[in-house]
């Protein structure tokens, strides 16, 4: 029999007599005999132990914490600590490009600035390329490869995944577009080793008008569009500006036709037929909103009008009811024929075919259609994925490899996705997170950030450019192509790929005097990030044939449809949903709605009356939506604009799997979308809705629609009148003194400020602004804006330094009113406004009210122009910011970082995102106010560069982050000092004794008669219109 | 950057003075000296500056003129070879000792087989350099020389002064208080004298018997008010004084985990302070130097005072690179080294380390104190916002040669008849250093 041993701690255990019993069962000992005769504590030990616990406190207070000063071991030669490097880059999403430069310290990735070396993009970025930076820090990527759920070595999940690969028959790889070389020569090997079939898909298709190309030209493509060229541009549905593949590189040739001046006094004219109001459909100048179902009508028409004067076959299709715009637009295409451009975003062959046939008969190819390129950005084919869902479902497709792609979430066929990835024997996915579909695989090989890869790209033919790590893998994670190039049996690492690969097409083309070598070519490529070749080829024939489509466009569109229409689409912020997890892109108010952290059915104010919901500030309510039969509950936001029969519904909202972020924030579109004969299809007819009447709250950042009627706020004119009067719109308030009526700036309290050194100014074109949103994630991301989420944003706590105001106009009739009536009908957009976008910021003022009002001085003026706030001396009374005008102020209501009620504010709130946040700028502490600033960081890293090298700073060195990723250069930022600066050519500035005064006849400050002198200077809106706009009316 | 600036600049004008004198005295001498160059070494002005700054530029991190350091001490170096193996040795080392040159092979047996750089001077340049190592080799070892005309200098001028003034003080807080005594006892024997006469008159008397009463005068209320107010005040000021230390860590030294010594680097061996703090010129931060740069001398210096074996602090950079010093081979196991911070500004001041030492031209010992003397650095300055700002108001804007400057600088003139200081340009507004 086994013994078992007893130790005892001594003889009173081993006795267990009844007093060891007793002590032992209390943890303490109570040695020490706190307390009175009756056990209770005296007061005497209260005090002590407080007078000691003070003591201690102040004590350890005083001693001041060791911190740690870690050199590196070998430090390489080009990082010096507290130094930005930069390297070029390329952004990548989905199938999103954009040219970037990296901004790194210490290694890490802070901040993006648009690579104005590359003519695809132009120099500018768009929010989800400001963002896509704090993305790299996200907690959520997947931190090792994964099997069923498990994380496994990468030895592991490599020898699995080879001898499933080897024994799976029927193998697809999904994707979306693949514009990259090099990835898609990587695919194309894993394609013949195991015999599989690649499928792309777009989440917002191109398929339409990829298979109008198909036919007509014999090639697949997406040709690329020039607008810059373009006079007269009409958009069906397309919005270019907001959505379209490179879109930095379109806002910057659309804005640069927007542009007027002394040598230019002409421009472009947009004209705009969609059903929900968007960035483009905001920037026309004339915008018919119409139905879904009317669209191919519109565009056969149009057509029509203009085969009948140009020459062409007829297509038989119904008549429209009211065609004068259509008509207009017709003569207008017609008078600047080749220097025209129709463009449309339907996804329908019938309507892509027509508007190939409107193009070729304005001779827009070889000018502002060049069909000899290529976008590769979209090249999804709808059909063929239609039939590897199908295959998956009947078990042909025996295994699946989902390549940085979450077909589940957002592909309207996602259910039969999520049911069939079981019945493939392998499915494996590259996705960076969990997702929708990812966590539905069995195998997960998560993929680099693209800012962690070497990657190359062509997004339109002939340009190509690089991508290069600028972080060391954060993660255990791999790129794909190197998965991909191992599981197909070879040993060679993907940046050796890309360099042969290089090597063998692109240096055997170029310019062999140019480079001594293939190192000094893939040397200088590296560095710019772009290496472009345009071909020079002849456009290809288009041969255009019109059978078929009169009867498709006569079956799909009716001239007057009963019932209500729902039109998908994407936001600007969100986008399509691949960044959703994304704060800074969900706290970004849409550029048209303002709303934040929401997707809401926009619905026309007329509809929203006739359901009878109450709109209250900032409070709705929610409607039952049947759609392709699917229903929800999603709230109602009235939105001018939109065309009356139908509603919008935005992209990217309700990812179930994403992170902590996305995760239940508004409901998934992608569902709603039709996907009917291969197409999917945005635009959904037979839609039914019911108020539920249940309350609901949007957290917008704008409620008011006008700006009522104040034109010292907004001035804009048509035209004509600007050709005729180059000061036409302008307002000249005046000031009733004892000498009668003198412009405000003659009259003043003030000494003025000198400036002997710098006096930075800001110029802002309201013409070429579109409103895209760039410059608000762009500061976010270089001055540590806090996210504050939905709650806060409600309660107008939004943290964001500059905002894009948005204004609608009144309708006409509101003229004829007089009194209360009229100003309560002005506060009312008309159903189809002139929108004007407005960024609105700290404007320095010279004469600052928020200076004066300061009891502590926490915010002086400087003797370079700008209102320093001075963060540690803010005691936070909020004077400043009531007494500003402009109300540009934001205050900290709350501790944002290291708080895990804001748990959403990433970038603050964990080490890993706590990585983007930029050194040079001070994290504000709670009751603290805080403002633009003019990035004084970034003037005083100019300033100290130039006088290193004991010169002045050169125009363009210092240039505030807003301006730097503005893609339409709308926002022009120098010092008015410099008689050369752009700003001061631009502004034609005339520096007078003690202020500053702009010759430009367009130039304007917002609120004038107030007289605070701001540093930032507007460009009075011009349309190009023939009638006068209404405001003028009112003044005559 | 880091001499001994002050004495050294006392030193200089002493041993300036001195020959000034010698050059007076003895000028025929002088000039028969200069045409001493029968070796082809000139020793006129121009050529020993520009070896001067040739010989600083290159030669200093293994030379010096009167000792040992990696190299041998190059005092009268030209008299113990001859022109042309200098040039030759200068231009390129390994190709003499390989083409078997006794001198030259004995030197690098005798140095550890340390091959010194080729450097692809001109002969011009190398004349230069052996004028200066010439001239410098006539002159004594110039630390004893500063440190003993430095202390004597200043013995002889400053306390006579001081001392003096004391003195005088002294001497008449003395004299006063004398004459307070006498006074005193003439108006006690008076009053003594007087108390003692009868027949005085009441006024008199009443003034006679005064009673100067001591503790009526201290109850009264004026003495007590004011002493409780003097109370108050000074434990105020006590109050308000500690306040304003709190946080302020002036002659923080915490122990380093390697005992370096600036004293050793800085001062005795002058190595400038760019060649380890490679970001004081160019970046905000100065940079803590990495060990590789520590190991461009410790590969080869492994010990001090010429002990053999590897010394215990040296060790320590060894450790945290890896690197073997019997094989000399470096591995891959490193470790950083966790120095301790001394100088901790709080995150909201912008501090630029190169707008104040290559724009501003300010020496590190403006902020960071005599670093070449301290055996173990310290906080030298308070580093508070008031210490800055009173150096932005009293130092004058360094504008020589820069044209960033150029424009301020008329615009000062035209107002201002005092020198342009940084608070002129704006050197006092928030958003110079918060934002």
């Amino acid at each position: 029999m086994k013994q078992t041993k007893k130790y005892w701690k001594g003889l009173e255990q081993l006795d267990n007599n009844a007093d060891f019993q007793e002590r032992a069962n209390k943890e303490f000992p109570d040695y020490l005999p706190i307390g009175n005769e009756d056990g209770e504590p005296s007061r005497r030990d209260f005090l002590k132990l407080m007078g000691f616990g003070i003591a201690a406190v102040s004590l350890a207070a005083c001693e001041t914490p060791v911190k740690k000063a870690i050199p590196y071991v070998k430090k390489p030669e080009t990082v010096d600590p507290t130094t930005p490097n930069y390297y070029a880059s390329s952004y990548i999403s989905g199938n999103d490009y954009c040219s970037v430069l990296v901004k790194t310290r210490e290694g890490r990735p802070i901040k993006l600035e648009g690579n104005k070396l590359s003519s695809i993009s132009g120099g500018g970025t768009t929010p989800q390329v400001e963002a896509s930076v704090l993305s790299l820090y996200d907690q959520e990527r997947l931190k090792a490869p994964q099997i069923d759920g498990k994380e496994v070595s990468w030895e592991t999940l490599d020898s699995e995944v080879s001898s499933q690969l080897a024994a799976v028959s029927g193998l697809t790889i999904i994707s979306n577009s693949i514009a990259s070389p090099s990835t898609q020569a990587t695919i194309n090997k894993m394609v013949e080793k195991f015999g599989a079939k690649h499928v792309s898909y777009d989440q917002v298709s191109f398929s339409g008008m990829l298979d109008a190309y198909e036919a007509m030209t014999g090639s697949r493509m997406m040709p690329q569009h020039d607008f810059s060229k373009a006079k007269t541009i009409v958009s069906f549905g397309a919005d270019f500006l907001g959505t379209w593949p490179n879109r930095t590189g379109i806002n910057k040739q659309f804005a640069a036709t927007r542009k007027l001046g002394k040598d230019k006094q002409d421009m472009s004219r947009l004209y705009a037929f969609e059903s929900n109001l968007s960035l483009t459909g905001s920037n026309a100048d004339y915008r018919l909103p119409i139905k879904p179902s009317q669209e191919g009508l519109y565009v056969a028409n149009l057509y029509n009008a203009i085969a009948s004067k140009i020459g062409g076959e007829q297509v038989k299709v119904a008549k429209l009811h009211d065609d004068a715009v259509l008509n207009k637009a017709a003569s207008d295409l017609m008078k600047s024929k080749g220097e025209s451009l129709v463009v449309s975003g339907s996804n329908d062959v019938n309507v892509q075919k027509l508007v190939i046939a409107i193009n070729k008969l304005l001779g827009s190819y070889g000018s502002t259609i060049d069909a000899t390129k290529s976008i590769n950005l979209r090249k999804g084919s709808d059909s063929e994925f239609e039939n590897f869902v199908k295959g998956l479902n009947s078990g042909s497709v025996g295994g699946v490899i989902f390549y940085n792609c979450n077909p589940v979430y957002d592909h309207p066929l996602g259910d039969q996705i999520a049911a069939g990835i079981g019945k493939a024997k392998f499915s494996l996915s590259t996705s960076d997170r969990k997702d929708e579909t990812s966590s539905l695989v069995k195998y997960m090989a998560p993929d680099n950030h693209y800012l962690e890869s070497w990657n190359d790209f062509e997004p339109v033919s002939g340009y190509f450019s690089l991508s290069q790590p600028s972080i060391r893998n954060i993660f255990d994670t791999r790129q794909v192509q190197q998965s991909f190039i191992n599981w197909s049996g070879e040993s060679v690492s993907y940046y050796d790929f890309i360099k042969s690969n290089w090597e063998a097409k692109l240096y055997a083309v170029a310019d062999s005097t140019a480079f001594m070598s293939f190192s000094a070519f893939w040397d200088k490529a590296v560095h710019d990030g772009v290496f472009e070749i345009p071909t020079m080829e002849d456009q290809p024939e288009i041969v255009v044939d019109l059978s078929g489509v009169s009867s498709g466009i006569g079956r799909k569109y009716k001239v007057d449809a009963q019932g209500l229409e729902l039109v998908l689409y994407q936001n600007n912020s969100v986008a399509d949903g691949t960044q959703a997890n994304n704060p800074w892109l969900q706290e970004m108010p849409d550029p048209i709605t303002k709303a934040t952290w929401d997707n809401y059915l926009t619905v026309s104010p007329k509809q929203v009356d006739e359901w009878g919901i109450k709109i209250g500030d900032m409070s709705t309510q929610k409607v039952k939506l049947t759609a392709n039969g699917v229903t929800l509950d999603i709230p109602v936001l009235p939105q001018p604009g939109q065309a009356y029969g139908t509603v919008g519904l935005a992209i990217g909202y309700g990812r179930t799997v994403s992170g902590k972020v996305a995760n239940g924030v508004g409901v998934n579109a992608y569902q709603f979308a039709g996907s009917e004969g291969g197409v999917v299809d945005f635009t959904v007819t037979n839609v039914t809705a019911e108020p539920t009447g249940e309350e609901y709250r949007i957290a917008q950042t704008q409620t008011h629609e006008t700006y009522m009627g104040r034109e010292t706020v907004i001035q804009e004119a048509v035209l004509k009148e600007y050709q005729k009067d180059n000061q036409a719109g302008r307002s000249f308030p005046k000031i009733a003194t004892a000498e009668g009526y003198k412009k405000p700036y003659a009259v003043s309290l003030w000494q003025g400020h000198e400036y002997p050194n710098h006096h930075w100014g800001m110029m802002i074109d309201l013409n070429s602004c579109t409103g895209c949103g760039s410059c608000t994630v762009a500061c976010q991301t270089e001055n540590n804006i806090p996210v504050v989420g939905k709650a806060e944003v409600l309660n107008r706590r939004e943290m964001h330094w500059i905002r894009i105001d948005r204004y609608y106009s009144h309708s006409e009739e509101v003229e004829s009113l007089s009194g209360l009536a009229k100003i309560k009908a002005m506060e009312k957009a008309s159903e189809n406004p002139e929108v004007t976008f407005q960024p609105m910021m700290c404007q320095q003022c010279n004469n600052a009210p928020c200076e004066t009002v300061c009891p502590v001085a926490a915010t002086t003026h400087s003797s370079e122009g700008l209102n320093q706030m001075a963060y540690n001396r803010c005691i936070g009374t909020r004077y400043c910011a009531n007494n500003c005008p402009y109300k540009v102020r934001r205050f900290n209501w709350f501790k944002y970082h290291d708080n895990e009620q804001f748990d959403t504010n990433l970038a603050m709130n964990n080490d890993l995102g706590k990585m983007v946040l930029n050194p040079d700028v001070t994290v504000r502490a709670r009751g603290v106010m805080e403002k633009c600033t003019f990035c004084v960081q970034r003037v005083q890293a100019g300033k100290l560069e130039a006088k290193k090298d004991g010169r002045r700073p050169k125009d363009g060195e210092v240039v505030s982050a807003c301006a730097s990723s503005c893609p339409s250069d709308a926002i022009v930022f120098g010092d008015m000092k410099d008689p050369e600066s752009r700003i001061s050519q631009l502004l034609q500035i005339q520096v007078g004794e003690k202020s500053v005064e702009s010759k430009e006849p367009r130039a304007y400050h917002v609120l004038e008669e107030l007289r605070v002198m701001p540093n930032i200077w507007y460009l009075t809106k011009i349309r190009n219109k023939d009638q006068e706009s209404k405001t003028d009316k009112a003044h005559a | 950057m880091l001499t001994k600036k002050q004495s050294m600049s006392k030193a200089i004008r002493f041993v300036l003075i001195s020959f000034t004198y010698t050059f007076f005295l003895f000028s025929s001498y002088s000039t028969f000296a200069q045409e001493d160059t029968s070796d082809g070494i000139p020793t006129d002005d121009s050529s020993v500056s520009a070896g001067e700054s040739t010989f600083k530029a290159n030669c200093t991190q293994c030379h010096a003129i009167h000792e040992k350091v990696i190299g041998p001490a190059l005092k009268d170096v030209h008299e113990r070879r001859t022109k042309e193996w200098l040039l030759s040795w200068i231009k390129n080392s390994q190709k003499l000792i390989q083409s078997g040159d006794e001198q030259a092979v004995a030197v690098y047996e005798e140095y550890n087989k340390i091959a010194m750089p080729a450097y692809p001077f001109s002969d011009d340049e190398i004349t230069s350099l052996l004028a200066y190592i010439k001239v410098e080799s006539g002159k004594e070892p110039v630390k004893e020389v500063a440190e003993t005309t430095a202390t004597d200098s200043t013995t002889a001028e400053a306390p006579v002064a001081s001392g003096y003034l004391t003195a005088v003080l002294i001497i008449l807080v003395v004299v006063l208080v004398l004459i307070l005594f006498v006074l005193s006892l003439i108006v006690n024997t008076l009053t003594k004298y007087l108390k003692e006469q009868k027949g005085l008159d009441e006024a008199d008397a009443e003034i006679v018997d005064q009673r100067t009463s001591f503790q009526k005068l201290l109850t009264s209320d004026f003495v007590i008010g004011a002493v409780v107010f003097i109370f108050v005040a000074l434990l105020l000021k006590t109050a308000i004084d500690g306040a304003f230390t709190v946080g302020v860590q002036q002659g923080y030294q915490p122990t380093q985990p390697i005992a370096y010594s600036h004293k050793l680097h800085a001062g005795d061996f002058q190595i400038d302070c760019n060649y380890c703090h490679t970001g004081a010129r160019k970046s905000k931060a100065a940079n803590i130097p990495s060990p590789n740069i520590c190991m461009n001398c410790h590969e080869v210096i492994q010990n001090i005072e010429g002990k053999e074996g590897v010394s215990k602090e040296i060790a320590k950079i060894y450790e945290a690179i890896d690197f073997n010093p019997e094989t000399g081979e470096y591995g891959e196991d490193t470790k950083p080294i966790e120095w301790v911070r001394i100088h901790n500004l709080p995150d909201l001041a912008y501090f630029n380390h190169s707008q104040h030492v290559t724009v501003g031209k300010q020496e590190c010992q403006t902020c960071h104190g005599p670093i070449e003397e301290m055996e173990e650095v310290y906080q030298y300055s308070t580093l508070t916002m008031g210490w800055c700002i009173n150096c932005h108001r009293e130092t004058e804007v360094n504008t020589k040669g820069n044209d960033y400057y150029t424009k301020l600088v008329e615009f000062h003139s035209e107002q201002n008849d005092q020198p342009m200081t940084v608070e002129d340009i704006g050197g006092l507004e928030c958003s110079k250093c918060h934002y």
